[in-house]
């Protein structure tokens, strides 16, 4: 275990000494102090190792990740995880809006309720929020999974492309071309999955599917004359 | 961009604090708005008595020829006039009766003092440049009061000027600041200019400041007036609000501003991003939440 005092050794240090680490490092485990809402805290990594930040961050925490498995013992500030490619990001407090976006691959996990726009234009990643997510949530989602246990906001889903959403409470309202899908044994078993690999408990029955209607990014003749 | 923090005091024991607590938080923003700065605080009251915050680019010159012409008038209550300079501001203590008259004395006489605020305990510092450098000036760590709010500037919609800055004071003990940029404040200033509002600059946050003080003044709550302005501002913002009992929060619905808000048993913080509140006391302890879009919140003694 290595410690790394962000007030006392600074931001930059933190980040070039983690993004040093090679596939084969032998420094697997590290721990972070003093975090202080700090910005671009654990950005850019690329090693299997475990990071642990003992606080609440600022913008872009864990944004880009590959391989690297993060911790934020406390709550996030807003694109936790954005554009990550692989690897885990697990918030145990709040997250706040467009956590997840752009994600290519890997896991994000909030323990707590993500604010709005959460997994908008995801890419690949999976999401799973314990809590509420805000509006605007998976906008343009190109694919992966947002698992919701609890509610989401209004225009969930708008202009949805291939990513499937999985909300076990409310829908405030579903955007534009999103609608509810049936629920099959093949994404009864995704679930369960994406549950088991965040450490949640619930029952993948209780939950809804939507997905894109596909009336929106298809283009229909009878609209020529629109453009 | 923009920085927001604000500090609503419960515990009275904090109150000499509040100038050193609220500018440390400021000075945490100073990337979300290096160009200029200001603190509205609210400090302690006397019956009776009012405060008229005055700014001036030539201080020097204008505060004496000010102090000379206002103590030159026969009729003013004398023992209750006070003038006290701060590097380009000044604050003019006096007898409530004679508010009118000295406000109509300034802006008669003196076209170079610009009027920040009026009311009973409300005071406005603020001007351009850094924000550690502007708390610096009005030696804003020293200032006591029960609440205030304050705002580091990255301007989008008009000049870097210290008419420009925030807060906004467009209505006696009420100031406005925002993060975010209104996209209707032409046409909003025009109509309130009609209704006869005095709006000075042609800043977005002041046309914003100046509409809830027109609603208030129609009779309306500080909660109903932003709950009116969700439906007549249109364009991005955080605002935080401030009266002379507390401070309201409103983000519009979208809500790409930031906020983040903390309390405990001795005070309400806000601040546009966490780091702002680090240094509060328990914050540790603290119950910390994002406020929800289009909702109003607010809080006052």
């Amino acid at each position: 275990m290595t410690t790394i005092d962000i007030t006392e050794q600074g931001l930059r240090y933190l980040n070039e000494t983690l993004q040093q680490q090679s596939t084969g490092t032998n420094q697997k485990e590290w721990d972070i102090i003093n975090p202080r809402g700090s910005h671009a805290i654990a950005v850019g990594l690329d090693a299997p190792i475990q990071v642990t930040v003992n606080g609440s961050t600022g913008y872009y925490c864990g944004g880009m990740n590959k391989q690297a498995s993060i911790t934020v013992k406390g709550s996030a500030g807003p694109g936790v995880a954005e554009n990550m490619s692989s690897g885990m990001v697990v918030v145990e407090g709040d997250a706040s809006q467009y956590a997840g976006a752009t994600g290519r691959g890997g896991t994000l996990v909030i323990r707590g309720n993500a604010a709005s726009r959460c997994g908008i234009s995801m890419k690949g990643i999976d999401i799973i929020v314990a809590g509420n997510i805000g509006h605007m949530s998976a906008f343009m989602a190109q694919k992966g999974n947002l698992v919701v246990l609890g509610d989401a906001g209004e225009a969930l889903g708008d202009s949805l492309y291939e990513a499937r959403l999985f909300v076990r409470g409310s829908v405030k309202s579903l955007g534009a071309d999103c609608v509810e899908k049936d629920m099959t044994e093949e994404h009864i078993k995704q679930l369960a999955e994406l549950l088991e690999r965040a450490d949640m408990d619930a029952d993948p029955a209780q939950f809804r599917r939507y997905g894109s209607a596909r009336q929106l990014y298809h283009f229909d003749v009878d609209n020529v004359s629109a453009y | 961009m923009c920085g927001i923090v604000g500090l609503f005091l419960k515990d009275d024991a904090l109150k000499p604090q509040l100038g050193e607590m609220l500018s440390a938080m400021l000075i945490t923003m100073t990337d979300r708005g290096p160009d200029s700065a200001g603190i509205a605080i609210y400090g302690d009251e006397t019956a009776g008595q009012i405060k008229i915050t005055v700014q001036s680019s030539t201080p020097e010159s204008d505060f004496p020829t000010l102090e000379k012409h206002i103590r030159d008038q026969t009729h003013l209550a004398k023992d209750k006039l006070n003038i006290t300079m701060r590097d380009t501001h000044a604050v003019i203590v006096a007898a409530e009766t004679d508010k009118d008259h000295i406000l109509t004395l300034i802006t008669d006489n003196h076209p170079n003092i610009r009027v920040m605020s009026q009311g009973q305990s409300i005071e406005i510092y603020k001007e351009v440049g850094l924000p550690k450098n502007v708390v610096e000036r009005f030696a804003l760590t020293q200032a006591t009061g029960s609440h205030g709010i304050g705002h580091t500037r990255m301007a989008t919609e008009s000049a870097v000027t210290t008419l420009g800055a925030h807060p906004f004071s467009t209505g006696s003990d009420q100031c406005l600041v925002h993060n975010g940029s209104l996209s209707n404040h032409n046409m909003m200033r025009r109509k309130l200019r009609a209704e006869g509002v005095n709006i000075q600059t042609e800043n977005d946050s002041e046309v914003a400041a100046a509409y809830l003080s027109a609603r208030m003044s129609e009779g309306e709550t500080l909660g109903e007036a932003l709950t009116s302005g969700l439906n007549n501002l249109d364009g991005f913002f955080t605002f935080v609000v401030g009266t002379k009992t507390g401070f309201g929060v409103l983000r519009d619905p979208i809500a790409c501003k930031p906020a983040v808000m903390a309390e405990t048993d001795a005070y309400v913080a806000f601040g546009s991003e966490y780091r702002a509140l680090v240094n509060l006391p328990d914050i540790d302890q603290a119950r910390v939440w994002e406020p929800e879009p289009a909702e109003v919140y607010f809080w006052s003694h």
